[in-house]
């Protein structure tokens, strides 16, 4: 590349950088300003953080709904985990014909619309009267094609000496998964466990359909929230978004590295 | 697939093979194909809660008459056919800028494009959403430069241009993270031979990175149609589906059928499902036209 090519790409990175992060940029700015500021399209931080975080107090309980997120969250990701990563396992070590079409049909699964299922599934948790359980959120995306896919191609990297040296030595089966497997695949839980995490803390058609009392409220169904009074309070709005989304920001730059590692292990295979 | 044939697999171990993926597969089944049975038999019957009568096929010649759902259709193929090839050819474009190992900053410049990925998409929304106020930064932004402020949600085609941008900016970079990874499988001498014999940068993208990376691409164009067919938060929160429905979703639109105003399980259980088959449909072409040309 010529130096004036090479100015071309930093630049065109530079700007496409810029705009991936302005927004963000954005929320958190805005989240210091009052109402006014922020459609007048001030940039700059503001003095009104902690009046923005007293209007959510009164209007909207913030805590309530960070513990039923967190709670959600953590309960769907261990259970995903466990699960998945069992299945994936299943399906390459121990795989014959049976199994591999089993699989098959599996992926099928994503393929089919989530508001396709979300009637027949409210219907069924209602009848089984779980409406405003956290359970009935948690259940139906505990196994995910994607992720005993991803736990799948983990496993065909898995080295067999391992397993049938692991097997001349006694161990018994489940003890090669849980003490051979699960410690040589922290790459891959890292991610599964970053996706199903955001997934969980992110979603918001099934909270709002399955959590109908107040007590049942999530955080990005509190941040929709906001938006129903009569005028909108764009700084108490853009607190609440920022609330939103710092504890998924947080697992994701803390996982990143195991992330895009198992992301690619994923791909690659 | 045969490289474990050679272990004697006794009937012990067959059953451990089964009591590891039956827990999965029984979620699934109960979770995933069993509603949408449920779905699909509902759609043939009519009437609230228990009260089911059969209704034949009646459910989707009401469809065919129904101008809000073909409104709804029109608009998230607007987004299909608009978002989608935009965003997998810059998704694309910059993970093979990001590939180039000479660059500096490439971690930097990775994670700062990946991150919108980091947020809800009821968070973005609203970001959006107040960036694109009638006053807000964007239109302060034009008036700065003297071009006249736009009523971004006043008018349908400004409203769809904004959901476009927004869906654009969360998922460019999730995708690349799927490029970036497909890469790491090129081998990087390709790139060094065809730069030694003279190839441009244009050519080794067009003779090397993309044939290459097709069944990643594939991949992400199948997850991406899929994922727009079934667009709702960003139709809730940003527009709200207007002005009128100009810009709502047809997720959006089986929403409200089920739960907002007079609920119609049975009418919405029948839409979900002709979005079932649109969705096997082009994924079903997509996988057709994918191998053809290998």
């Amino acid at each position: 590349m010529t130096k004036g090519q090479k100015a071309a790409v930093y630049l065109f990175l530079i700007v496409i950088s810029a705009v991936c992060v302005f927004p963000l940029y954005w929320m958190a700015s805005s989240a210091t300003n009052n109402s006014l500021d922020v459609v007048r399209g001030r940039m700059l931080p503001g003095l009104y953080l902690a009046e923005n975080f007293r209007s959510i107090l009164l209007q909207q309980d913030l805590f309530r709904a960070l513990i039923n997120s967190f709670r959600n969250a953590i309960v769907q990701t261990f259970l995903a985990m466990a699960v998945c990563s069992v299945a994936g396992y299943g399906f390459e070590i121990y795989h014959d014909r049976a199994k591999d079409a089993l699989f098959s049909v599996l992926l099928l699964a994503m393929m089919l619309p989530f508001v396709a299922i979300m009637i027949p599934l409210f219907r069924m948790f209602s009848g089984w009267h779980m409406v405003n359980r956290y359970m009935a959120f948690v259940l139906p995306s505990v196994a995910t094609p994607f992720l005993i896919m991803m736990f799948r191609q983990a496993a065909r990297s898995f080295p067999v000496e391992i397993i049938e040296a692991s097997r001349v030595d006694g161990l018994s089966e489940t003890g090669i998964f849980l003490r051979m497997f699960v410690p040589t695949m922290k790459a891959t839980y890292g991610a599964a466990v970053t996706v199903t995490f955001m997934n969980s803390w992110n979603s918001y058609m099934w909270p709002k359909v399955i959590f109908q009392d107040n007590n049942s409220t999530t955080m990005p169904m509190l941040v929709a929230n906001l938006l129903g009074g009569y005028t909108v309070d764009y700084g108490m709005l853009m607190l609440g978004v920022l609330i939103c989304t710092l504890p998924t920001a947080i697992i994701f730059f803390g996982l990143q590295k195991s992330f895009t590692n198992g992301i690619m292990g994923a791909v690659k295979g | 697939m045969n490289r474990k044939k050679g272990l004697t697999l006794q009937k012990k171990k067959l059953l451990t093979g089964w009591f590891f993926v039956i827990p999965a597969t029984a979620f699934i089944f109960l979770f995933s194909f069993y509603p949408m049975l449920q779905a699909f038999i509902l759609s043939l019957h009519r009437g609230v809660g228990q009260n089911l009568s059969w209704n034949g096929f009646a459910n989707y010649t009401r469809i065919l008459k129904d101008r809000v759902f073909f409104q709804t259709m029109r608009n998230t193929f607007v987004y299909l056919i608009i978002q989608v090839p935009i965003m997998l050819l810059l998704a694309l474009i910059l993970a093979s800028v990001l590939n180039n190992r000479s660059l500096r900053f490439r971690g930097l410049f990775r994670t700062m494009i990946f991150l919108p990925c980091a947020t809800s998409l009821v968070s973005y929304s609203m970001i959006f959403r107040s960036m694109f106020a009638n006053d807000g930064f964007v239109n302060t932004m034009l008036r700065g430069v003297g071009m006249a402020p736009v009523g971004w949600f006043q008018s349908g085609t400004a409203a769809r241009a904004v959901i476009i941008i927004a869906l654009v900016w969360r998922w460019t970079g999730y995708n690349m993270v799927f490029y970036l990874a497909g890469m790491q499988s090129i081998d990087y001498a390709l790139y060094e031979s065809a730069k030694i014999d003279g190839a441009s940068v244009f050519a080794s993208f067009r003779h090397i990175t993309v044939p290459l990376l097709r069944p990643t691409i594939l991949m992400t164009a199948i997850m991406s149609i899929s994922g727009t067919l079934q667009l709702f938060d960003e139709s809730v929160n940003l527009t709200n589906g207007g002005p009128g429905r100009e810009t709502m979703t047809m997720s959006h639109y089986i929403y409200n059928t089920s739960f907002v105003q007079s609920p119609n399980f049975s009418y919405a259980a029948a839409v979900s499902v002709v979005i079932l088959v649109m969705i096997a449909v082009l994924s079903f072409i997509q996988m057709k036209v994918g191998d053809k040309r290998d």
